[in-house]
């Protein structure tokens, strides 16, 4: 009977008495017995013992004591392999039983017996029932392959049981066809470059059939999968969109989301301009809509996803702004989401609708939400100028309630939008003051300071204020000593007469009674700054500041277009490529939208116009470079294809400078066309015995750690200068530039008088000393040379550029090694300084350090990281290094874990060197 | 796929598990309860939360938290598209989804949970197809079984799995044929102080009732299916149909399912049926406040609204109300806060009002949070949206069933700030 009350059992005798029912004769009490069993397991109390007398009633033509014998095997099997071998045998006989259930159910419990051995003898059946006539026998097998893959992996693939379970995906029956595809996404998911679901169009097709007919967990996990597929044009894309879209209307809210991933990725080849694409745009709005009202954990997650959705398309819902409104009675996740979606898609259209809402809010109970809700006033105040009165008026109103954490979170905000608007709402200023005493929050009081300040000339107290603060300085969090330092230093520089003893006391305890590194050395910059050049220190501490961002909290386009494939997962959820957090998915390839219909077929099309829409969207980076891709091709600095033995990379078309004296450089651009020329003069040379190293004399000791110097490659060949070969190659060893080269006589005479000439180049590099080759060098002998080099040799500027001539020249060499840009806001005021035309980008292939790896060889190297910026999955390292010709060039490295492939984008005034320094970093990384 | 499911009450008792692979320790959930330390009040724990190993995905239904542990990457939605099922599922067996009915099934739940989900996948979920396999209980059922020694659990493959209709099974046979069809729609709407609408929608859903013999094929249309711009079907509708002839054509499920659901949005007129007069003041001094309410009759379509309620969640300090309801009762729970006024059915001639006092604790300061109305309310035959069905017909059966469609309109989620 059902509704005994079970849970009154296990202790020793109950075991006992269980044993004795368990091998009873009737069929009754012994189904009854094995009940009492599963429930005591059910609630987790331990009835191993009694498994031998369980699985003796196995063989039994009841289903139901059947199923119930089964659920106990599967719980215990892990811990009494042996005697679960014993079950094997009933196993393999109900494989082949005529009833299909009976079938379907005994594969599919041999799946859930986690026991080694058990596998080897799952294997046949397994086969059998992959290929039983009965689909659903089939469907069954099919997710037990998935089973018995996470048991043992190898098995599976040796028994070639993959490809039958690929075979499935053309079944005749859609469930079967679902079932197979779930299995190969799982199993897909622990081998991420297997290409286990190779999609085609054919395959695709299938697919599409069956997603009308099966189930809908099915059909989650075919648009899923459809998803990974990329369509070979937007033709293909269409009809996948159109045959995806009846799915919207669906009441399962997890086939909806799936469809709308699908449909998101696929609507990024479709060209703007097609009607189709603004049916598409409207039809996604009201599944969406629904979403919201369905329970709230669905809402929350469907939430999490329109919030990606609306940064990526914010036109699909700009006019459904209502269904954001926060009821009272949502749960507390739900409210937050909400408010975040509400200002997304604020506008000067909805304003006013939006802060009287966000005003309501803010006079709720939960603490939480509301101070989100005033913190989003001032989020509103920055994204629309024109709301931006409206939104300091309701912020006063709002301190006017004098609600602590309410206050708190106004002056905060407030401080954003005097960043945003400078000197436009500082009447405000006065009533800001009157709530000094009442903050308490090191965040609202440093926003306080902060404005007290900056706008120091206008407080006539400013100094009492400041001082107020000052007296509990070593109880202050460091953002607000930070904040109170600044401060008092700016109002110094703004009345200075009246506050000298103010800023004295402040610095003294900045920097002689504080620990923290960054409050003293922040001291002592002010202090050296003030004492020396009091006009320096109020061009630097006052200087003008950049305006604030509009949307600081916009997800990077690289990462939004990455969660756009991969709506409606837990990346989704968490705003987090999976890459980041998945476990044991290291491997994840990154998945990216298609490229519009910019290239392949549609370039022919006429409506090419179009596809610039997306390819003009490079990912942006530095916050406000829109446009990195910008002139890559314009920068004309792609090498010729020389024949010569540098690499191609050498730059070898300018002929500006000889190396090694007059005539040797029309020899060495003989890779591009200059005819051979005979052996200069200045290389005549006597040449005796062997000659040791010199190598080590100059090298060796003191050598950067981690100082690359690329292999010597050959300059001069032998047939071009009368048999002396020369190969060379630059080094910076112990800090000092040195050309490294070997001659070798391939003549037949001997060669001695060895000379060298430099002339003028690119980075003023002049032979620090004489080229010593004391001895004669005798046929076939080769000879190390080190020639130290210094830069202060005359500077020319080489068109079409480059260095020397001859070689492959490692800028990289030439930095000197303390110069390098010290700080984040130097770099990016740098950056951005430098016009957008002389960046150029590069690729680097092949790759396989860290960023931490990276960055070391590169300090080795002189290239200095300034700053490393981490966005999931992705590693951004500034650098800059400085060439000793002057030039600094600033530099972006992309690297993402997992990929091999950097991403470099260069920015230097003297946009003709980014090519060279992109050949010295590719040298340092690979070497 | 889905790892693991524990049922834990809201005392925070683990009282169920199922593992549908490897066996996960209950120490998991530690994390959740951890959460549902910081979330206080049940309702808001997050869905979704990350623990070193695992995903812990919940949904809070009926006093119980269902918590599945994840350990891929999983469609959360799916989870809990799935978690709501199993809850659903319950709730169809036993009458109730609560601990007590489920610790006293415990054997057909685990048997349900099994048959429900393979290897983390989902197997069954139609609830027709898993009474076939696993029929509920009943007194008189198990009364039978006992004295026949035969079984709960179905012997057959259940039919309807691997037609191209699974939610329906083969050979129903009904003598009396019926077909039964609710229109519900509840507007859910904010009205602030002045009573201006803020926002208003409809939620409708079609819930239908058919017990029909053999395999009939039913098409259902509207008088004006035009309002229908936003719907979700029942799988057996078919698409296609719907989208060139605005009817709905479908095999329905036996039984008891949700035939489709829609959503009239704020951009179309919505009427709200009542309006309300309200004032909660509380004073500077002397620790009291004043409330006065009023409700009348605004956009009803000449009908009756009944069943009205208002829920008023008091602010923290508030200690007690005198009040005097011309109409209803109104009772006060000191614990929770809640101001309960059960008005009933509202007479347009005779408006009911409840106003009276409002005494707050000695000392408090005047609350600042002002308390939001919620109203309840229950309009008979009447849809607001004004959606009308037409006509039901049915083909490939040769018997007359009987037809029936009502309409009810409610209150959801209506709130009246203050």
């Amino acid at each position: 009977m059902m509704n005994d009350s079970l849970f009154s059992l296990v202790c020793a005798g109950e075991i006992f008495e269980l044993k004795a029912e368990l091998n009873s004769d009737k069929k009754e009490k012994k189904k009854e017995a094995v009940k009492k069993v599963i429930a005591s397991m059910t609630v987790g109390k331990d009835v191993s013992a009694l498994f031998p007398d369980v699985v003796n009633c196995m063989q039994t033509d009841n289903l139901e004591l059947k199923k119930l014998v089964y659920l106990y095997l599967m719980n215990y099997a892990k811990s009494q392999p042996d005697m679960a071998i014993m079950a094997v045998n009933t196993f393999v006989k109900d494989c082949e039983d005529p009833n299909p259930l009976i079938r379907a159910l005994a594969v599919r419990t041999m799946g859930c017996i986690r026991v080694d051995k058990i596998t080897e003898y799952l294997c046949e059946p397994l086969r059998k029932c992959l290929k039983d006539e009965d689909p659903y026998v089939r469907k069954t097998a099919a997710v037990c392959v998935a089973k018995l893959h996470d048991i043992n992996a190898q098995l599976v693939e040796d028994q070639g049981f993959l490809d039958t379970l690929k075979d499935l995906i053309s079944d005749s029956n859609p469930m079967v066809v679902a079932n197979a595809v779930a299995a190969l996404s799982e199993i897909a998911e622990s081998h991420p470059n297997s290409n286990l679901l190779d999609l085609n169009p054919q395959t695709i097709n299938k697919l599409l059939t069956a997603l009308n007919e099966c189930t809908e967990w099915g059909q989650i996990f075919i648009l899923d999968c459809l998803a990974n597929y990329t369509p070979r044009d937007d033709r293909e894309s269409q009809s996948i969109c159109e045959r995806v879209t009846p799915r919207l209307s669906h009441a399962n809210s997890a086939v909806v989301l799936s469809a709308v991933k699908v449909l998101m990725k696929f609507m990024e080849m479709l060209p703007k301009d097609l009607d189709y694409y603004g049916t598409l745009l409207k039809k996604l709005a009201p599944p969406l809509v629904t979403l919201l009202s369905a329970e709230p954990e669905l809402q929350y997650v469907a939430l999490r996803n329109i919030n990606l959705i609306v940064q990526r398309r914010p036109e699909i819902l700009k006019h459904e702004m209502k269904v954001f409104f926060v009821k009272y009675n949502d749960p507390i996740y739900v409210k937050l989401e909400k408010l975040d979606i509400m200002i997304r898609l604020a506008s000067q259209a909805n304003i006013a609708q939006v802060l009287a809402e966000l005003k309501e809010y803010a006079t709720e109970v939960d603490v939480d939400f509301v101070r989100k809700a005033v913190r989003a006033i001032g989020r509103c105040a920055i994204k629309v100028e024109q709301s931006a009165e409206r939104c300091v008026s309701t912020l006063l109103d709002l301190i006017q309630t004098k609600v602590n954490y309410v206050v708190q979170e106004a002056i905060v905000v407030i401080k954003d939008i005097f960043r945003k608007y400078p000197n436009k709402y500082e009447s405000v200023i006065a009533t800001l003051c009157e709530n000094l005493d009442s903050l308490d929050e090191p965040e609202a009081r440093a926003a306080m300071i902060w404005i007290v300040g900056e706008y120091a000339e206008r407080i006539d107290n400013a100094d009492e204020l400041l001082e107020s603060f000052l007296e509990g300085f070593h109880d202050e969090s460091t953002q607000v000593q930070l904040q109170l330092l600044t401060a008092i230093v700016k109002l110094f520089l703004k009345k200075p007469t009246e506050t000298q003893e103010l800023v004295q006391q402040v610095l003294s305890l900045a920097t002689q009674d504080s620990d923290n590194p960054d409050l003293r050395d922040r001291g002592y910059i002010y202090w050296r700054l003030l004492s020396t050049d009091p006009v320096a220190a109020k061009e630097v501490v006052l200087a003008e500041k950049p305006l604030i961002s509009e949307e600081t909290d916009l997800i990077e386009p690289t990462l939004l277009e990455e969660l756009i494939c991969h709506i409606g997962t837990l990346a989704s959820v968490y705003h987090k490529p999976p890459s980041a957090f998945v476990e044991g998915s290291r491997g994840v390839q990154h998945k990216r939208l298609p490229g519009s219909a910019g290239s392949g077929e549609s370039v022919e099309s006429p409506d090419t116009g179009s596809a610039a829409g997306v390819s003009e969207a490079p990912p942006a980076v530095i916050p406000s470079q829109g446009d990195l891709l910008g002139d890559l091709l314009n920068l004309d600095l792609t090498p010729p294809t020389t024949t010569g033995p540098p690499p191609p990379s050498s730059g070898m078309q300018m002929g500006a400078m000889d190396l090694l004296g007059g005539g040797l450089d029309s020899l060495m651009g003989a890779g591009f066309g200059a005819p051979p020329a005979a052996m200069p003069a200045s290389f005549t040379a006597p040449v005796s015995g062997g000659l040791d190293d010199l190598f080590d004399l100059g090298g060796g000791v003191g050598m950067p750690m981690g100082a690359y110097s690329p292999p010597k490659t050959v300059w001069l060949p032998a047939m071009k200068a009368k048999g002396l070969e020369i190969s060379g190659t630059f080094a910076r060893r112990a800090g000092v530039i040195q050309m490294e080269m070997t001659l070798t006589n391939k003549a037949m005479s001997v060669m001695t008088d060895f000379a060298i000439q430099f002339n003028r180049n690119s980075f003023g590099l002049a032979p620090a000393g004489p080229l010593q080759v004391l001895t004669p060098l005798s046929p076939n002998q080769s000879i190390e040379v080190t020639l130290p080099l210094n830069t202060v040799g005359p500077v020319m500027k080489m068109e079409p550029l480059n260095n020397l001539q001859v070689t492959d020249v490692h800028i990289y060499l030439y930095h000197k090694s303390h110069y390098y840009l010290h700080s984040r806001q130097v770099f990016l005021a740098t950056w951005k300084d430098i016009p957008n035309d002389n960046e150029s980008q590069f690729q680097i292939k092949d790759c396989h350090l860290n960023s931490d790896a990276a960055s070391n060889k590169l300090q080795g190297s002189n290239i200095f990281t300034i700053a490393k910026r981490t966005v999931e999955g992705q590693d951004m390292l500034y650098q800059s290094m400085k060439l000793t010709n002057g030039i600094w060039v600033l530099a972006e490295l992309r690297v993402q874990a997992g990929n091999p492939n950097y991403t470099i984008s260069l920015k230097c005034r003297a946009p003709e060197v980014s090519q060279c320094v992109f050949q010295s970093y590719e040298a340092v990384l690979k070497n | 796929m889905i790892h693991s499911l524990f049922l834990i009450n809201h005392t925070g008792d683990i009282f169920l598990e199922k593992h549908w692979k490897s066996v996960i320790s209950r120490s998991v959930c530690d994390y959740f309860f951890e959460a549902k330390e910081k979330a206080v009040d049940p309702e808001n724990v997050p869905p979704v939360l990350q623990t070193p190993h695992h995903y812990l995905i919940t949904i809070y239904r009926g006093k119980l938290f269902f918590l599945s542990v994840i350990q891929t990457e999983v469609p959360p939605l799916f989870v809990i598209e799935f978690l709501h099922r199993v809850a659903d599922t319950f709730q169809d067996y036993f009458g109730e989804c609560s601990e007590v009915i489920i610790k006293d099934n415990v054997v057909t739940v685990y048997e349900l949970l099994e048959e429900m989900l393979d290897n983390g996948f989902p197997l069954a979920t139609e609830s027709n197809v898993l009474k076939e396999m696993i029929r509920p209980p009943t007194i008189l059922r198990s009364v039978v079984n006992t004295l026949t020694g035969s079984s709960n659990v179905g012997d057959t493959l259940p039919t309807g799995q691997l037609s191209n209709i699974p939610w329906r099974r083969a050979g129903v046979k009904y003598t009396n044929n019926e077909a039964y069809f609710d229109v519900i729609e509840e507007i859910d709407a904010i009205l602030d102080k002045s009573g201006t609408t803020v926002f208003a929608e409809i939620q409708g859903v079609i819930e239908a009732c058919v017990r029909l013999t053999g395999m009939p094929d039913l098409t259902l249309s509207f008088m004006n299916p035009r309002l229908l711009d936003d719907v979700s079907f029942h799988p057996c509708v078919r698409f296609k149909r719907w989208e060139s002839e605005r009817v709905l054509s479908f095999i329905p499920p036996d039984g008891n399912f949700t035939l489709m659901t829609y959503h009239v949005s704020s951009q179309n007129l919505v009427a709200i049926p009542v309006y309300v007069k309200q004032n909660i003041s509380f004073f500077e001094t002397g620790n009291c406040g004043r409330l006065d309410i009023t409700i009348g009759p605004k956009q009803t379509m000449g009908k009756t609204v009944e069943g009205l309620m208002v829920t008023v969640h008091m602010p923290k300090a508030v200690l007690s109300t005198n009040l005097t309801a011309s109409q209803g009762n109104y009772t006060y729970d000191l614990a929770t806060k809640v101001l309960v006024w059960d008005v009933g059915k509202l007479n347009p001639q005779k408006l009911p009002n409840l106003r009276g006092s409002l005494s707050m604790q000695a000392g408090a300061p005047k609350p600042e949070e002002n308390p939001s109305l919620n109203i309840d309310l229950k309009i008979q035959q009447l849809a607001i949206s004004g959606l009308k069905v037409s006509r039901l017909d049915m083909y490939g059966e040769k018997y007359k069933p009987f037809k029936g469609v009502k309409y009810v309109t409610k209150a959801g989620k209506f709130q009246v700030r203050t």
